[in-house]
């Protein structure tokens, strides 16, 4: 059953993209569908989408965060869908020199406070989102901690 | 029997120097002070994370601190000891040296758990602050992560140790 909604998710998705290739990976990730793409097939489109498809209907994201891979960066969305009691884990792969990836803001409102905290400990950037500024830190601070060449000198920060 | 204070005792009636032997002590002020102090220790209610937790249990009925006479206040007005009992971030440094500063005097912390003793996990992370001692002194650090009941009882016990022997005028050094 998942492995099939893994199939249908993949191909609603090629099929916004327009080509064969906008999933790069479709595995199930613990008994749950994945699916990683890259942030140019990431559009609002898709997210609306799998918001609005009658046989999707993801309409609750429960988590959205980013990693720092070092060689790339990644946006998490772990979606559910209520009606469907089905889970969904979307990957956008952005590049590390110039984080971009499409704001969902207007699809799931949750999404706007966890896409600003994402911008603000990653410094993912998310175009279209309506407010994107530091969420949690100072709107001075310079640098975002969370990513792995952030350097820490808590003396300098009178922490230490 | 020798008395301390009293001379020629057996000039008394014996019934009386009896009475006396058995009913009065000598001390000092500042040792009946410290006495009071030890028997009704009244800590600001500071739990920051997990080690609030075990500060609860502490608290609750298994261990109990009400019968050491440890009873947590909602106020800094009313407390004189602070229980730092968790992770301290920069965010929440002034706040909490401010509740310290609201404390009436005499007023001891004791820094509960590796957070608020040295920064423990978090050492190297962006937004805590490494060891409560950088902002108030600390008289007593119990360490663990979190620290269990007993721990925390024993150092509240230490805490109690130092407050008698600095009413009888010794240096005590914090102990970690």
């Amino acid at each position: 059953m998942t492995e099939e909604y893994l199939e249908l998710v993949s191909a609603r998705i090629n099929n916004i993209a327009g080509h064969d290739s906008a999933v790069e990976e479709a595995k199930l990730n613990f008994g749950k569908p994945m699916v990683t793409i890259s942030t140019e097939n990431w559009t609002q489109d898709t997210a609306r989408m799998l918001h609005d498809d009658p046989e999707l209907k993801f309409n609750f994201l429960s988590c959205l965060t980013g990693i720092d891979y070092e060689e790339h960066m990644e946006v998490v969305y772990n979606l559910y869908s209520i009606p469907h009691n089905q889970y969904l884990y979307v990957k956008v792969k952005t590049p590390r020199d110039n984080p971009e990836v499409q704001s969902v803001q207007p699809v799931w409102k949750t999404a706007d406070w966890l896409e600003r905290e994402t911008y603000d400990l990653l410094g993912i950037s998310f175009p279209g989102h309506r407010n994107l500024k530091r969420i949690l830190l100072e709107d001075d601070w310079e640098g975002h901690p969370l990513r792995k060449d952030y350097v820490t000198d808590k003396k300098a920060m009178g922490l230490d | 029997m020798e008395l301390k204070g009293f001379q020629d005792l057996e000039k008394y009636d014996p019934r009386l120097a009896e009475d006396l032997k058995r009913n009065v002590l000598f001390t000092k002020v500042e040792q009946v002070k410290a006495w009071a102090r030890t028997r009704s220790l009244w800590p600001l209610t500071f739990g920051l994370a997990c080690c609030a937790i075990e500060m609860m249990g502490t608290g609750a009925a298994r261990y109990d601190f009400d019968r050491f006479g440890v009873i947590f206040r909602a106020s800094p007005r009313h407390a004189d000891l602070m229980i730092v009992a968790g992770t301290v971030t920069a965010k929440m440094a002034p706040v909490l040296r401010q509740l310290y500063d609201q404390m009436p005097e005499p007023k001891w912390v004791i820094a509960m758990g590796s957070c608020a003793t040295c920064g423990g996990p978090y050492k190297n992370a962006y937004s805590v602050l490494n060891g409560v001692d950088k902002i108030v002194p600390v008289d007593v650090y119990v360490p663990g992560c979190p620290p269990t009941p007993p721990a925390l009882l024993d150092g509240v016990e230490l805490l109690r140790e130092k407050i008698r022997r600095e009413a009888r005028g010794e240096q005590v050094v914090a102990k970690k």
